[in-house]
């Protein structure tokens, strides 16, 4: 019934659909991180404009399906000349949409720092910016950590919907291998697997970041 | 000479009026007790003066220079722009009652950043200023530790460092020992001493009677968002001339400061009327 054989054999291809996945994730995790940070950064500033952005964006992100964005961006941006590849769509759409997540998480943890922070720093002279950048911001990471990483994982098991746009990720290498063989639950039981290996990486690396290398405070 | 000077300071919040006409000079040297029941006005008094909270009106002058604007003809408050209000409250130190210190830094960069990335002070002599003064509050064996490693006295005196490594010419005390264990507060008091004795000037809104008429040159007593009395300690303390401040020192010696056992106006201890003599002339001293 199982047929390991053929998972075996299917291991090189699934594992350069990985590869693409871990590529298209890694850089659109960037870029989502940096996204997010400023946005969410923005949606603290005090500056009404800058907050409104953010707000809008946030709506637009999560009001709307990925699978959409996706879409959006790889279909739809050609039609004012802008064409992208699969790769770099994926990065973008994936981008695009985890930074809009990430504000959020960023807001809620610069807000849930407690006021008496803000005060005593501004006691001393220190600028909104200065204390955002010294005192707000490295609270902020460590406790915002934990949803960060979550935000991470959601984004990287979301590359799956780049199989829509045909771009070589793992559930589409799967998926190619599917069509040739009707092997439907080895290879998605594999192609699960090593998702669920990726995201173990990524929780062993949030679990060191928060134990190591950002202190007890 | 005069240091601070406060006029016709109003603040409501909503509509429930909280600083109701509040006037007031500090001299320099001098050291001011604030005292007064909960909700009488005193923290928000200190806080309009820091600009933490702005008043809706009144003035504020500190050394000549006025916080905001507030001279118009109905003397509505009109804060400075953010650059100008960093720079004049740099001159006023601010100790909290919770302590606020960075939970992110240890107690000696908690001390040395303000220096640091407030007036650019190069990294080692600021880290070298802050060791000093930890090691004058008797710290010196904690400047690696983060907030959460100190014990409320310990982070309360590194807040006060923290407010001093800004050199500033007054110095704000808002109930720095209400939160703190009942055998934490004398440390905290004992520090606050040594910093009146070096010639600065505070404003202590504090329950510790016996440190206020220790250490205090003149006590205000606030109710209802009003300054009802004011005076020397000694003579408001054990002669209050408003029914009102009378009623409040009853209840707090009833109750007892917050953390000794009480002990009465009539003081059966029978130490506090000498004691007062005595500290007001030197605080005379001092000033003289």
């Amino acid at each position: 019934m199982f047929d390991f054989a053929l998972i075996v054999q299917s291991i090189p291809f699934l594992l350069r659909g990985a590869v693409y996945t871990v590529q298209v994730s890694v850089l659109a995790i960037v870029f989502g991180l940096v996204l997010g940070w400023l946005l969410g950064l923005a949606a603290v500033s005090g500056v009404p404009a800058l907050s409104a952005v953010s707000w809008a964006y946030v709506q637009f992100i999560r009001g709307t399906p990925l699978l959409i964005q996706i879409f959006l961006i790889y279909f739809g941006l050609p039609a004012v000349g802008i064409n992208l590849p699969a790769f770099w769509s994926g990065v973008i759409a994936l981008g695009l949409n985890s930074g809009g997540f990430q504000a959020e998480i960023v807001r809620a943890g610069i807000e849930s720092i407690d006021r008496g922070q803000t005060e005593a720093a501004r006691s001393i002279g220190m600028s909104r910016f200065k204390t955002l950048v010294f005192i707000l911001v490295p609270q902020t990471i460590r406790r915002v950590l934990p949803p960060l990483t979550n935000e991470l994982i959601t984004l990287t098991k979301s590359s799956s919907l780049l199989s829509a746009i045909a771009a070589l990720e793992l559930t589409h290498a799967g998926q190619l291998i599917i069509a040739r063989t009707f092997a439907s639950f080895e290879i998605y039981a594999a192609v699960a697997i090593i998702y669920l290996a990726l995201v173990a990486v990524l929780s062993r690396g949030s679990a060191f970041l928060e134990k190591r290398v950002f202190v007890n405070y | 000479m005069v240091i601070l000077r406060v006029e016709h300071l109003s603040k409501s919040f909503g509509t429930t009026p909280v600083l109701n006409d509040v006037s007031l000079i500090v001299e320099k040297g001098e050291i001011l007790i604030i005292i007064g029941p909960s909700g009488s006005g005193k923290t928000t008094l200190l806080r309009c003066i820091h600009c933490l909270e702005f008043p809706d009106r009144g003035t504020i002058v500190l050394d000549d220079v006025a916080f905001g604007a507030g001279d118009g003809p109905d003397r509505r408050w009109r804060p400075d722009p953010p650059r100008v209000l960093d720079a004049k409250r740099r001159r006023v130190g601010f100790v909290f009652q919770r302590f606020n210190l960075f939970a992110n830094l240890t107690a000696l960069d908690n001390v040395s950043i303000g220096p640091r990335r407030v007036l650019g002070v190069a990294t080692t002599p600021a880290r070298a200023r802050a060791a000093a003064l930890l090691d004058r509050l008797g710290l010196a064996e904690h400047a690696g530790k983060l907030p959460s490693q100190l014990s409320g006295g310990q982070q309360q005196r590194v807040a006060i460092a923290r407010a001093l490594s800004m050199d500033p010419a007054l110095m704000l005390f808002d109930e720095p020992t209400s939160a703190l264990d009942p055998e934490l507060v004398d440390e905290v008091l004992t520090t606050m001493r040594e910093l009146a004795r070096s010639g600065m000037t505070m404003v202590v809104v504090t329950h510790e009677l016996d440190f206020a008429r220790e250490v205090g040159d003149r006590v205000i007593f606030m109710d209802a968002g009003r300054i009802v009395e004011e005076g020397r300690p000694a003579d408001v303390f054990s002669a209050p001339r408003e029914e009102r401040t009378r009623a409040f020192l009853r209840r707090l010696l009833r109750i007892g400061a917050p953390h000794r056992p009480a002990t009465s106006i009539e003081s059966p201890r029978g130490r506090a009327h000498g004691e007062t003599e005595l500290t007001t002339d030197a605080a005379a001293d001092r000033r003289a």
